[in-house]
């Protein structure tokens, strides 16, 4: 049981086992791994809360559905994974900066909160225009050889580039 | 009515389990973590590409194979120029600022990364509803800019899958060996 306590594995196991696990959710539940969908299902769940049962009539929640659907499960269980992986191994770590931001912008919270928030919207606005993310059109599109998915794909990490020699 | 939902629970439960371990994986593999995503970002560190190519490799023949036994049926995403090129730069922005994606994100909340649970998951909900408050004008518009479908490279060079898997199966493999 070592292994499920180290605090890495492979990057290339890693990927292996991920790619065996698409196999396992296209052959089980007809769906590729993904993700930022259910980020929109929950903004429109949240807004729906609060502003009441129009919302889910906006074009785009009636497009995707405000419900809790497999992929919703998907990302519920990506942060138990995470979880489970990060108190087996003592990684598991509450904290607001990381090292590598406050070598940079220093350890103060809030200049990392407000990144992270801009950076969220960019991310979140950003996914849904390019309609999926580095899980939904970087590794389950690609595999799939879908075009939509490889042009992503290339921009995400262009963009990516771009700004992060930018910041830094 | 009652098998529906069991049906309906037992595909729920599976989607949860698959997460678990996706998220698991993405957590052992470094993907959770703010330095490790920047560093690729940055050219310093390959971990995210040789995780994500080693998966694509793994899964695109995986697949393929599966697909020619008929045993299961790929959904590739629609795209086009204005969709694709435009909201991939957008998420490339967002991800180099935020320093997570959505499903590493959900693996960083697990991880114990505050910044992820607070300020990045606001970030991303506001984000995905100012989209869809945008969407109505979007959509007839920009996102059509050189709409091409559900192509894949396949149909796209009028080929049989694996004159297309193969090759790619080979470059992805060199590049794994140099990013080692």
């Amino acid at each position: 049981m070592d292994i499920l306590t180290a605090v890495r594995w492979s990057p290339y196991l890693v990927g292996i086992g991920i790619g065996i696990l698409s196999w396992l959710t296209f052959l089980i539940s007809q769906k590729p791994l993904a993700c930022s969908t259910t980020f929109a299902k929950s903004s429109g769940i949240i807004e729906r809360a609060i502003r009441g049962r129009k919302v889910a009539d906006k074009p785009y929640y009636k497009e995707i559905k405000l419900d809790i659907d497999w992929q919703f499960m998907l990302v519920v269980g990506i942060i138990l994974g995470s979880l489970l992986s990060a108190l087996l191994s003592g990684d598991f770590k509450l904290e607001w900066v990381p090292s590598l931001w406050a070598g940079t912008f220093g350890s103060a919270i809030l200049p990392r909160f407000i990144g992270a928030l801009v950076g969220g919207i960019f991310l979140g606005f950003g996914a849904r225009w390019a309609d999926g993310c580095t899980s939904g059109h970087g590794i389950s599109g690609t595999m799939q050889l879908a075009v939509s998915s490889w042009i992503s794909a290339i921009f995400f990490f262009i963009g990516g580039i771009i700004t992060a020699q930018i910041i830094f | 009515m009652y098998k529906a939902n069991k049906k309906k629970n037992s595909r729920l439960i599976w989607g949860l389990v698959f997460g678990i371990i996706f998220g698991f994986l993405l957590q052992k593999g470094g993907a959770t973590k703010y330095d490790v995503i920047l560093g690729q970002l940055l050219l310093t560190d390959h971990t995210v590409l040789i995780i994500m190519l080693s998966a694509v490799l793994t899964g695109m023949i995986g697949l393929h194979a599966f697909k020619a036994f008929g045993l299961v049926k790929l959904t590739p995403k629609s795209g086009s120029i204005g969709q694709n090129i435009i909201g991939g730069l957008i998420f490339g922005v967002g991800f180099a600022l935020l320093g997570y994606c959505p499903g590493t994100i959900a693996g960083a909340i697990g991880n114990g990364y505050l910044d992820a649970l607070t300020g990045g998951l606001a970030g991303i909900l506001i984000g995905a509803g100012l989209y869809a408050v945008l969407y109505p004008r979007l959509r007839p518009k920009i996102l059509k800019v050189g709409n091409f479908g559900d192509l894949t490279l396949p149909r796209l060079f009028k080929v049989n899958d694996w004159v297309v898997v193969i090759p790619v199966a080979i470059f992805i493999f060199i590049l794994l060996l140099l990013l080692r």
